[in-house]
């Protein structure tokens, strides 16, 4: 009954993994025998500014990505959160993104940024504001990019913070209504701290995103302006499958694999501690 | 007072409604714009033209991709419904040697980044000279972690008279899984499905990396490809019928499923 599963797990995960571990110390085009170079992939990532630039890259998405899909997803989910009409029409629209290829998203995004004839730019000359090189000033692309990306992802966590609101247990609410607490004191004293699980999964679940960024800088800037909006993802891609450097490529997965988990791992540290 | 917050609460929502459907609206309306009008539509265009439509069955073979597409969700779906149930059934039911070492493998699988894996696995396509097939689509998706746990967890709901009456009237561990459990686990088929089904049509770099040849290139590669490529030569309204295209089959599902969607990925964001 579990024998596929066996056979499965060893060729796509177990020998990977175990074949990473032997890339990361060749050099090697996929065409020619593989070349031992010891700690060469180590020694280049450590002096390549491209992947320090995708890393900073990263945490530059992940510092406008994260804050903005908590604030705009317990927003809309505390409005949600009470008797409303048409309380499932919103859900839907809010979520349709979601459900949505990322090329899609991309694509129409693309447009939106336009410089010259993009609607968000026409909406603001036309308020009087000055046009915003969303995708080709090298300062403000990637931001462009997070914004996107939170528009598309957010539906998603507003169910999730609908989900954990409705876990916090009513009588709390009405004890503190009894000692007189405004609205803002439920919030942070009641609200917050009952649903740190779910802010914990959606700042989890958004390091992942960031780290797994591809198609949106693929498609929208290529990684440019001036490697601005070059991901994680992309220079894999870009060392693995333009200039066919297998062994470094794995390197960079492997080391983006090592961040990955000790990003999460001090989120977690972090926010128990919060508790 | 409570009256006025009221309409500001529902000016909110709309708000927020408009901002999340308008690119939407507004891509279509801008596909069936003619072509004069793409540029600056911003409401409705005057007339009906299907004329992005057209040029753009003529660049490239999106019905082919479509297809493509199709068989290997669709393949990737049946695979992942029927092999997470089995390993389901098996954690879930079964007293076996190593029970918990698969579980634990299974977790791990589940934490580990696939950017660790990325380029061993299209090694091993290339040694299985799989590159440019549909085997590299589809067989290194066929097991899904996160479908067998919850494969497990549902099946674990189910009461084990009803597998025991099973076995009595001499069932197989088959005919268990398929006709005893399958007609219980309605609810666990659909949301695997649909999310499995999703993931499948929207997934766009391991078809870019294992994929060159372009009769055998899924919608969404396609479509990537001519928008990046300079064949779409700045045409606004074909690259919006073309993204209008590849989101209608999920948009439709979605308007009639729309309920189980959101519950589908609601359910393995909280497991994750």
């Amino acid at each position: 009954m579990v024998s596929p599963y066996i056979i499965h797990f060893i060729i796509f995960v177990a020998f990977p993994v175990t074949f990473s571990l032997v890339l990361i110390f060749h050099k090697w085009n996929i065409i020619s025998p593989m070349e031992y170079i010891g700690f060469g992939n180590f020694i280049r990532l450590f002096n390549d500014e491209f992947f320090f630039k995708s890393v900073l890259n990263t945490l530059i998405f992940l510092f406008i990505h994260i804050p903005l899909q908590i604030i705009i997803a317990l927003t809309i989910a505390e409005a949600l959160n009470r008797k409303i009409k048409f309380k499932g029409f919103f859900r839907a629209a809010y979520f349709l993104p979601v459900v949505v290829s990322g090329v899609v998203v991309t694509m129409l995004w693309q447009q939106l940024y336009g410089y010259d004839s993009g609607l968000i730019n026409r909406f603001l000359v036309n308020l009087g504001f000055s046009k915003v090189g969303w995708l080709v000033d090298p300062n403000v692309a990637m931001p462009s990019i997070a914004i996107m990306a939170t528009w598309k992802n957010v539906g998603l966590y507003i169910i999730l913070f609908l989900v954990g609101l409705q876990t916090v247990p009513p009588h709390y609410y009405e004890a503190a209504e009894i000692d007189g607490a405004n609205y803002f004191q439920k919030f942070f004293k009641i609200t917050l701290p009952s649903i740190n699980p779910t802010i914990f999964m959606v700042v989890v679940l958004s390091t992942i995103g960031g780290f797994s960024l591809f198609i949106e800088p693929y498609i929208m800037t290529g990684g440019g302006p001036l490697n601005s909006t070059l991901s994680a993802v992309l220079y894999i891609y870009k060392q693995g499958f333009f200039y066919y450097h297998m062994g470094y490529a794995a390197t960079l997965g492997f080391f983006f694999a090592l961040l990955i988990l000790s990003v999460v791992a001090i989120q977690r540290k972090f926010i128990e501690k919060e508790k | 007072m409570k009256f006025i917050r009221k309409i500001f609460l529902y000016l909110f929502l709309t708000a927020g409604g408009i901002i999340f459907l308008y690119p939407f609206y507004w891509m279509t309306a801008a596909s069936l714009a003619p072509e004069n009008e793409i540029a600056d539509l911003t409401l409705l265009p005057s007339s009906i033209s299907f004329n992005s439509y057209s040029q753009l069955l003529n660049k490239i073979p999106i019905g082919r991709s479509f297809l493509n597409s199709l068989l290997v969700a669709s393949a990737i779906t049946f695979g992942v419904l029927v092999f997470g149930s089995m390993v389901g059934y098996a954690l879930s039911r079964l007293q076996f040697k190593g029970r918990n070492i698969i579980f634990f493998l299974i977790i791990f699988t589940m934490t580990l980044p696939f950017q660790i894996t990325l380029i061993p696995q299209y090694i091993i396509m290339v040694q299985f000279n799989w590159v440019d097939s549909y085997w590299a689509l589809i067989i290194p998706y066929l097991m899904n972690s996160l479908s067998i746990i919850m494969f497990r967890q549902y099946f674990k709901s189910i009461p084990q008279d009803l597998i025991d009456a099973a076995r009595i009237d001499g069932c197989g561990e088959f005919t268990i899984i398929f006709k005893i459990l399958w007609p219980n686990s309605v609810p666990a088929l659909i949301t695997v499905g649909i999310i499995t089904f999703m993931a499948s049509w929207n997934e766009v770099l391991w078809p870019l990396i294992v994929i060159r040849e372009e009769k055998l290139m899924t919608m969404p590669q396609l479509i990537t490809l001519f928008a990046v490529g300079g064949r779409a030569e700045s045409q606004l309204g074909v690259k919006l019928a073309s993204a209008a295209l590849l989101a209608m089959p999920i948009v439709i599902a979605y308007l009639f499923f729309q309920k189980y969607f959101i519950q589908s990925m609601a359910s393995t964001g909280l497991k994750e």
